[in-house]
């Protein structure tokens, strides 16, 4: 009578078959060559730490965005509704444009570190001004419209003041992976990891969530602080894999819709599945770019929206489940 | 059994009053129907008891005031059917009446064999069960109706509010959710308050009306003493015959106009 609501163990393994066949693919495609001895150190510094990056930055992106969608019920938000991208956006437009000769002799690269702090520092003003209208789930969308605009705005007007550093800063905003190195997997993976537990265990409680924000009130649940709390949890998470890989779009719809068309739609499936899936779209999506190796690769977000959206309208089309 | 008490309570939304200086008490295990023209302040009050509007005033539960309790405590004690619920297509019916379970249920904890047995007898008893495996999207607007009122009745909370519980069905469904709600008080001894359009049907299964009229209770008592023409044409502005059966049972009949 229940089982909808568990996880089918045999959802469990088909998806972590499909995550081992990732990276196996993943480790073994590339211009070098397939997987041999000479191989080895192509292998393990090169190859290896994207395929994790890019599980790691789709896991995160997948979960968020199940977790946004959750708390907002709404099928179309992503993990950048609150304006998470814009944020990240305009940090790293203003290290480019200010910040590449000043900070050259750094230890650390200010990249990542502004991208981080651009995207939490926009969500949070969202959270404030939408609190101050209300801080219902309406609200918190009305002010994360107008945070990502105002960002969005202030990063085009950099842009022009700056136009000489436009392509970089349109390639780090269409996302790769393709630099990535253990480093980078190190610095994100404390934030994802924490952000993973945090979600993971509200599962039930955004169960509870699907009647509306005044039911689950009247059902005992504190719909504010659990809102709150997943937002900022995914926001962390979001914020750590988008300072790393910029800006991959449409990973964090269509995952967690997969899942639900595939799988169904308690949160308890949907949030474990998305981790899974997530990883293993990332990494392959990431294989076809190393490819087409004319003036550079493609970027890993032109992507995940090239091969993703047709295979998003097909499987919409062959469950015709509304939405 | 549980009383249900309002002491000098008045709803706000905004600025806007919409139930003023409201003094009840609602005896354990009675069935206590609002009625009144729309935007009477019916639902106003059940959202009160339900903490989902702001009031000024005291409203108590066995003598101690609910606003003392946590979220999930004050589930515990009060069970809400809204007028309009949100039922989440894909969920199945047994999935939807366990929500009932969470105010038992820890914070990161998940429903135990009790609750999920507990669920299953709800259904059982409410002749549900081969709903709890159907999907909410699938079933009709009784099937559903019938599934909020079971979803209510696993919270196990000993006051019950209903907010228009049958506006949406026909007759013969508004008879069985009806009938199903006053075989649960009887056997659980819920105290039950509901809002209600229908007066006929309102008197029919209430202990006691109160007849709201712009956040003022303007009448309350039996049917007999509240379904009286001059009164209804008073805060309704109807002309209705009533009629009475020998029964008890009291039927209000709208007249057309002779214009």
């Amino acid at each position: 009578m229940f089982a909808r609501r568990r996880l089918n163990r045999w959802w469990i393994v088909a998806a972590v078959v499909l995550l081992a066949a990732a990276v196996v693919l993943g480790a073994m495609v590339g211009p070098a060559g397939g997987i041999s001895a000479a191989n080895w150190d192509i292998i393990w510094n090169i190859r290896l730490p994207r395929v994790v990056l890019a599980g790691v930055v789709g896991a995160m992106l997948s979960l968020a965005g199940a977790g946004y969608q959750g708390v907002f019920r709404n099928p179309l938000v992503d993990p950048y509704l609150l304006g998470a991208a814009a944020g990240a956006g305009l940090g790293a437009t203003l290290v480019f444009a200010y910040g590449r000769t000043a900070t050259s002799g750094w230890p650390v690269d200010p990249l990542p570190l502004a991208a981080f702090v651009g995207a939490l520092a926009a969500v949070l003003v969202t959270y404030l001004v939408g609190a101050s209208f209300g801080g219902s789930g309406l609200s918190l969308v009305l002010a994360g419209v107008a945070v990502a605009a105002l960002g969005t705005a202030l990063q085009q007007y950099l842009l022009l003041r700056h136009s000489d550093v436009i392509k970089e800063v349109y390639s780090w905003i269409s996302g790769r992976v393709s630099t990535a190195t253990w480093d980078d997997v190190k610095l994100v993976s404390p934030y994802v990891l924490l952000a993973t537990v945090v979600l993971l265990l509200h599962r039930r409680q955004l169960d509870v969530l699907r009647v509306g924000d005044e039911e689950a009130m009247t059902l005992g649940s504190e719909v504010r602080r659990i809102r709150l709390v997943v937002v900022i949890a995914a926001t962390l998470g979001t914020a750590a894999v988008v300072s790393v890989s910029g800006l991959i779009g449409f990973v964090g719809i269509m995952v967690p819709h997969l899942v639900r068309l595939v799988a169904g739609s308690s949160y308890r499936v949907v949030l474990p599945l998305s981790i899974l899936v997530g990883a293993s779209f990332l990494i392959l999506a990431d294989i076809p770019g190393r490819m087409i190796e004319h003036g550079g690769e493609t970027p890993i977000g032109v992507v995940t929206a090239l091969v993703g959206a047709p295979m998003f309208i097909f499987v919409l089309r062959s469950r015709r489940v509304p939405a | 059994m549980s009383s249900l008490g309002f002491e000098c309570v008045n709803v706000l939304y905004g600025n806007r009053e919409a139930v003023y200086a409201l003094d009840e008490q609602v005896k354990p295990g009675e069935w206590l129907c609002l009625i009144g023209p729309n935007g009477a302040g019916k639902s106003s009050v059940l959202r009160a008891v339900a903490g989902l509007v702001k009031y000024r005033g005291i409203i108590t539960i066995d003598g101690t005031p609910i606003d003392m309790r946590s979220p999930k405590r004050r589930a515990a004690m009060v069970a809400y059917v809204p007028q309009s619920p949100l039922m989440p297509d894909d969920m199945t019916g047994a999935e939807y009446v366990l929500l009932g379970r969470n105010p038992y249920v820890g914070y990161f904890g998940s429903e135990t064999k009790h609750d999920r047995a507990l669920v299953e007898d709800v259904l059982e008893r409410l002749d549900l069960g081969e709903f709890g495996t159907r999907r909410l999207g699938t079933l009709s607007g009784g099937e559903r109706q019938r599934l909020v009122i079971a979803r209510a009745i696993a919270q196990e909370s000993p006051i019950l509010l209903l907010d228009e519980p049958t506006s949406a069905l026909d007759i013969g469904h508004q008879q069985q959710a009806l009938e199903l709600v006053d075989r649960l008080r009887r056997e659980h001894g819920l105290t039950v308050v509901s809002a209600m359009h229908d007066l006929t049907l309102a008197g029919l299964y209430a202990d006691r009306l109160s007849l709201l009229h712009q956040g003022h209770v303007v009448a309350s008592g039996s049917a007999a003493h509240v379904l009286r023409p001059d009164i209804l044409s008073e805060f309704y502005g109807v002309s209705v015959s009533v009629h009475h059966q020998d029964d008890g049972t009291v039927v209000v009949v709208p007249k057309r106009g002779r214009g």
